[in-house]
């Protein structure tokens, strides 16, 4: 088997001074392989936002190693291998939805023309042209994260870090968004890693879901999610996607008394 | 062909009720000048209690002409530009430090805070006694005066940047520079534009509560030599004046605001 794009080697993080901190995340090990789309789901203070952090050299661990094809995080970072969505768009209001996209490519460096045909080809890939010379407050807050996304991806990167990016939507957008999340992933070949706190999004999107307990946040447990790709609408009528949404709602222990599987 | 007509006549009557305000200002102007003009008819005042509107355009007029208004108005206003201008450099560059270093900050603010309770005019004397008066000391008092609230906004601006840009900058590995003119700078405007609004008006008042104390020339020495002369339509024109130049430097504020925020139009 190839070695993983993204090796968590034993990361602690502890917030405050030493020992007598708060532990955010304890002993957290995780290999993510090349291309793969990864959930990390869990409940509220797990520790999972913490952990993307540090994938993505946003937080440095307490203890314990990280290594992205071989480099540190913040060697990576300075490649410019990670791409970031927050669960909030992030837009800069003040430039039109094209100019967000080309942000990071000015950053680069990126040639005016060249910038330009990268950017409207992103926005093709999320199918927004035309609201190219729009501002991101003229735009719904599905579209702002469609924009979010496509900025992400602007030069590139070979890692996309989401950090529930889907949480503040209504449920009707957010089915929308995972399935065209999909198809740029499937596009672009880039590595996903998704934190989120719906079990049935992580089920749905995931090669992976790493579930996550808190206090201190841990991984409990890996569960793959052998579902036929491509996931379409159909996916949810396979008897396998109910006991995989089972099985991750057993390990975070939704699955007592008689709150069964939605 | 038909339909023209109605249309046309339809977007006028939006226009007109979008900017019935503005269209209302000559009208309310002039109701005003009128009811000025009708109370010395029937009081019959004598010019040096309350002048007519007439003769103190018509004093306007003549000190125009003369030079003496447009004199002392140069003298001013250079006066706010040069105090403004400093009051400017120092907030925005100071402010900006200030934002990044949070420790300096943290020793600094307390008196910060306490200059916002201060009334800076009351120090004026001391500072004229220090460094007498002239154009340029003018000058600094009024750069006194407008520092603070234009130092405040821009450390409330920078510190308004909510911690996702700046990591998502850092994603990006932006330089310094790329993080300062393509985050900082566009992000804390409007507050920062607002501290400039809150400035102008500030350094307009510090000028002329110098020039009215100690000042031999600018529009703030004319009113006391009109006071003393009891020439008061000179005392109204040489107001006017003021007022009008005080309106014009706000109004371009504004304008420099709305041309820079385009974007914010289209936040309802």
């Amino acid at each position: 088997m190839q070695s993983p794009l993204i090796q968590i080697e034993s990361v602690s993080k502890w917030y405050g001074h030493n020992h007598d901190g708060v532990l955010a995340l304890r002993d957290v090990s995780l290999d993510i392989r090349a291309g793969e789309f990864l959930s990390i789901i869990g409940p509220s203070g797990c520790g999972k936002s913490t952990l993307l952090k540090i994938i993505g050299d946003l937080l440095a661990p307490s203890a314990g190693r990280v290594r992205v094809n071989g480099k540190t995080p913040a060697e990576a970072r300075r490649a410019r291998e990670y791409g970031i969505v927050f669960q909030s768009p992030t837009l800069m209001e003040w430039r039109t939805v094209a100019r967000n996209i080309a942000l990071p490519l000015e950053i680069v460096g990126i040639p005016r023309a060249e910038c330009h045909a990268r950017t409207m080809a992103l926005l093709d890939l999320i199918r927004l042209r035309d609201f190219a010379a729009r501002y991101p407050t003229e735009l719904s807050a599905g579209m702002q994260m469609q924009v979010a996304i496509a900025r992400a991806l602007a030069y590139q990167p070979k890692i996309l870090l989401m950090d529930e990016p889907f949480g503040a939507l209504d449920e009707i957008t957010r089915e929308r968004l995972g399935r065209e999340l999909l198809e740029v992933w499937t596009r672009t070949s880039v590595t996903i890693v998704f934190v989120t706190h719906s079990v049935p999004e992580a089920v749905r999107l995931s090669d992976r879901v790493a579930v996550m307990s808190p206090r201190p946040g841990h991984i409990e447990r890996i569960v793959e999610i052998d579902l036929p790709r491509p996931r379409t609408a159909a996916t949810r009528d396979l008897p396998r996607y109910w006991e995989l949404l089972r099985e991750v709602r057993a390990v975070l222990g939704l699955n007592e008394g008689q709150d069964g599987v939605r | 062909m038909s339909t023209l007509p109605w249309r046309t006549s339809r977007s006028i009557s939006t226009w007109v009720r979008q900017h019935i305000q503005y269209l209302l200002i000559p009208v309310a102007l002039g109701l005003f000048l009128w009811l000025w003009e009708t109370l010395i008819r029937v009081q019959n005042y004598p010019s040096f209690i309350l002048p007519s509107p007439r003769q103190v355009a018509h004093s306007w007029l003549e000190h125009w002409q003369r030079g003496i208004i447009p004199y002392h108005l140069s003298i001013t206003l250079f006066e706010v530009l040069l105090g403004f201008s400093i009051a400017l450099t120092f907030a925005a560059s100071v402010g900006y430090l200030l934002a990044k270093l949070p420790l300096l900050e943290k020793i600094v603010s307390p008196y910060l805070v306490a200059t916002q309770a201060v009334p800076l005019v009351a120090i004026a004397p001391l500072i004229i006694i220090w460094i007498n008066t002239g154009i340029v000391q003018n000058a600094l008092i009024a750069a006194l005066i407008s520092f603070f609230p234009m130092l405040i906004n821009t450390i409330i601006g920078i510190r308004s940047i909510r911690a996702e840009y700046r990591a998502l900058m850092r994603s990006y590995a932006a330089t310094r520079w790329q993080v300062f003119s393509k985050l900082e700078v566009p992000a804390a405007l409007p507050i920062f534009l607002g501290g400039v609004r809150i400035g102008v008006t500030l350094s307009v008042i510090g000028v002329v509560v110098v020039e009215l104390m100690w000042a031999d020339r600018g529009l703030g020495f004319l009113i006391n030599f009109a006071q003393g002369q009891l020439d008061t339509p000179l005392l109204f024109a040489t107001v006017a004046t003021l007022s009008a130049m005080a309106i014009t430097l706000y109004l371009i504020v504004i304008l420099i605001e709305k041309i820079s925020l385009r974007w914010r139009k289209n936040v309802q």
